[in-house]
């Protein structure tokens, strides 16, 4: 044996387990990571499922034209101003007789919810003929009733402890006995805008707010962020003072603070152009800037990767520069440049700071019908929920949280589709 | 390309509506007014054919800037505040040819001290609150300022428990931090004659004093987000927590508040002003605007019925204290002859 082979085996023990540890490190470190998501995960979604689910109560209501004021040959007008609310309140004194206490007359109307009164309103003015009918209907219940119906009120701790109250835990047993009480799949969370009434606050608003500006942010960072990336990778002129400056403010603009461009955008488009605030063209705007570096450093890095060979052979066999580059170069740079836009976007959708500063942080109880109506976005209803102080919200949170989730991960899936789609090797 | 249509739309669309009316009302101002006038906005959009009005939450004195920059339709028609507007912003108003508003008071909100349920309920009062959170405390001799010494709550108050003094709290950014700061910081500071005195001789050390919260991590800065405050008391008995009386209201099963200068905090002590550490509510509307953009008369009498901010009104299940009859009485007459304020 000679001294080298020595001086290696001597080693040889000591460089084994070196190695050995050091897979140890990254093993324990990608346990770490998943040990988070995990937990975070698991938080979120078991906080948030129960708001999949929302308690609904029947009643048996009577119409009394009398108590409305109305027949059924009434005007619309009339038929949409008159007070419904006393109805449902004549349903549930007729359930419950005897309640003459005020403040429990008012906790007995405050089992269902406000929107009641208006649910019923609505099918009157469809339909005029129900003035003088009863009959049987399922409205949303209370957010109380519906937070106690899923076992976050403790009915074992003491009455002045409770939200619910003793005479409200009867009302709600006699229902449940009856079969009153049903907990169905909330839809209203799908169909309906922000409300400050946990029961009939839905995504929609948001999600549709959230939609518009993608599609604004779209519609106008992907072509203006290729076209940049072309122009700067084929067609500017190399090693000049200006490209380099541009080329370097690009990849500083990156990493500006978001809120910076919100700032920006209040400067520019609201003050000096007057766009109107709150809507999802300013979000759009906005958005775009903040966006379009990433999309330019993602499509130049995919232009740069196409083999010159290509180019070269296009322009042998007669191709102009802007026949090469468009339809050679470009589709094989697609799948880079479209994961470069999904994961802008992706950016984009989760963004709330610079929003902040063009008034999408707001309160909008209208589902957005174009992109010059008020509206908010998904985080931002997030963190209007979370601060929100009726413990009903807090499910609705993390609820708005995993369909957010799910968005994201959708179009992060799209991304490596594409890629795997239109990849070329070679 | 195929998107150049595409600009060519969206920049139709931006100059088509900067020319439109807007046809909802726009509101902005104060975080605390924010879940009480959402609550009537949504009830007005659900009774009447006009569009929900959209708010936002941008603090009392940003939410004063917007209102007051001009009498443009692309300004705010209304805006919430969570104390009297300034004098200041009123000028600013005037200078900016916003000459007629309408101040509506809305009702009084209480500041919570509150604890987690697993630990005790603390009596405290004002100058306790003060010696046990302000920067600056009166030292041995007569006028002189030291900085904060306390540890424990018995260093303040012998007859208050050997804990950790530990509080947490808005952020500098809040409407409730500027309220506690006056009215418990300075309600306190005021009990020493020496300290008051300071006021006529050197506001700006008298303020200084009364207002600066101490920097050493017995104050704890918790975020804007009252929810969380309320999470973090839970975890930790030992800590009292500063928030809106809403709050409160809603996590009765897990915090109580403190009482404060004797006086227990609750909805009717609040209501006849017992309870020390309550402010006014108000919101002020655009009398320039009325008429222009639909629905700003409607919007004011909802908010001013009986309904909405009366003793029994709706506004009160979301946690808001309401006025007297004759306030509501008179805020109610100069909403509905839109009475212009003066100062």
């Amino acid at each position: 044996m000679n001294k080298s082979t020595q001086i290696v085996e001597a080693g040889l023990q000591k460089r084994y387990a070196k190695e050995k540890r050091f897979r140890l490190y990254g093993l324990i470190s990608i346990l770490i990571s998943l040990a988070f998501l995990v937990i975070l995960l698991a938080d979120i979604i078991g906080k948030g499922y129960p708001a999949f689910q929302q308690t609904y109560v029947k009643l048996d209501v009577t119409i009394d034209g009398e108590v409305l004021g109305l027949t059924a040959e009434s005007p619309e007008d009339k038929l949409y101003s008159a007070s419904y609310s006393k109805v449902i309140r004549n349903a549930l004194r007729e359930k419950f007789p005897g309640v003459t206490d005020r403040k429990q007359k008012r906790a007995l109307s405050n089992l269902v919810s406000k929107s009641a009164a208006y649910e019923l309103r609505d099918m009157v003015v469809e339909n005029p003929n129900l003035i003088g009918t009863s009959g049987s209907y399922w409205f949303l219940a209370k957010d109380d009733v519906d937070v106690f119906m899923k076992g976050n009120i403790d009915r074992n701790l003491p009455e002045s402890d409770r939200r619910i109250k003793d005479y409200q835990l009867e009302w709600i047993d006699t229902l449940v006995a009856e079969n009153r009480l049903e907990k169905r799949f909330n839809t209203v969370l799908f169909t309906e805008a922000d409300s400050r009434e946990p029961e009939q606050a839905g995504i929609r608003g948001a999600l549709m707010g959230s939609l518009y500006t993608m599609l604004i942010t779209m519609c106008l960072a992907f072509p203006i962020g290729v076209a940049a990336a072309t122009y700067l990778e084929e067609f500017a002129p190399q090693n000049n003072k200006w490209v380099d400056l541009i080329e370097i403010n690009i990849n500083n603009l990156a990493a500006v603070p978001s809120i910076v461009f919100g700032l920006l955008g209040l400067a520019v488009y609201i003050n000096f152009f007057g766009v109107p605030r709150s809507t999802p063209l300013v979000g759009g705007l906005v958005l775009t800037l903040m966006t379009l570096p990433t999309i330019i450093i993602a499509s130049r890095a995919a232009i740069k990767a196409v083999p010159p060979s290509m180019r070269e052979a296009a322009l042998g066999l007669g191709a102009s520069k802007v026949q090469t580059v468009f339809q050679h170069v470009l589709p094989m740079a697609m799948p880079g440049i479209l994961t470069g836009t999904i994961i802008g976007m992706a950016q984009a959708l989760g963004e709330t700071a610079p929003l902040l500063m063009i008034g999408m942080i707001a309160f909008v109880s209208d589902i957005p019908q174009s992109i010059i109506d008020p509206s908010t976005v998904m985080p931002v209803q997030i963190y209007l929920w979370s601060d929100s102080p009726e413990r009903a919200f807090t499910e609705r949170t993390s609820a708005a949280i995993i369909v957010l989730l799910a968005f994201l991960i959708t179009m992060n899936l799209v991304a490596i589709m594409l890629r795997k789609r239109f990849e070329k090797r070679w | 390309m195929k998107k150049l249509p595409l600009f060519i739309a969206a920049g139709l669309v931006v100059s088509a509506s900067a020319a439109s009316a807007r046809d909802y009302i726009e509101i902005v101002g104060s975080s605390t007014v924010y879940p009480f006038t959402t609550v009537v906005a949504e009830t007005f959009g659900n009774k009447t054919k006009f569009k929900t009005p959209k708010i936002e939450s941008t603090g009392t004195g940003g939410g004063a800037k917007l209102f007051c920059s001009g009498t443009g339709i692309d300004t705010p028609d209304i805006t919430n505040a969570s104390r009297r507007m300034k004098k200041s912003e009123f000028d600013t108003c005037q200078k900016n040819g916003v000459k007629d508003i309408i101040e509506v008071q809305v009702g009084f909100d209480g500041i919570a001290f509150a604890n987690s349920k697993k630990a005790e309920q603390m009596t405290l009062t004002r100058k306790d609150i003060f010696l046990a959170l302000a920067k600056t405390v009166p030292g041995k001799y007569e006028g002189e300022l030291m900085l904060n010494p306390y540890k424990t709550w018995k260093d303040v108050n012998p007859e208050l428990p050997d804990i950790k003094i530990e509080v947490l709290g808005p952020p500098p950014t809040s409407g409730t931090r500027d309220a506690f700061a006056e009215l418990a910081l300075e309600g306190g500071c005021k009990a020493f004659p020496a300290i008051a005195a300071l006021k006529d001789t050197d506001k700006n050390l008298y303020k200084a004093t009364c207002h600066e919260v101490r920097e050493d991590g017995h104050f704890i800065e918790a975020g804007e987000n009252d929810n969380l405050i309320v999470q973090k008391l839970e975890a930790n008995p030992n800590a009292l927590g500063v928030f809106g009386f809403s709050f409160l209201d809603q996590n009765s099963d897990k915090v109580h508040g403190s009482i404060i200068d004797g006086s227990e905090l609750s909805f009717d002590s609040i209501a006849d002003g017992d309870y020390p550490v309550s402010r006014p509510l108000y919101f002020y509307v655009k009398a320039a605007h009325i008429g222009k953009i639909p629905g700003i008369k409607e919007f004011l009498t909802e908010f001013v019925s009986e309904d909405s901010f009366g003793e029994d009104g709706y506004l009160l299940e979301k946690g808001l204290i309401p006025l007297s009859e004759e306030q509501r009485e008179s805020f109610r007459a100069a909403a509905t002859n839109m009475t212009p304020m003066s100062m």
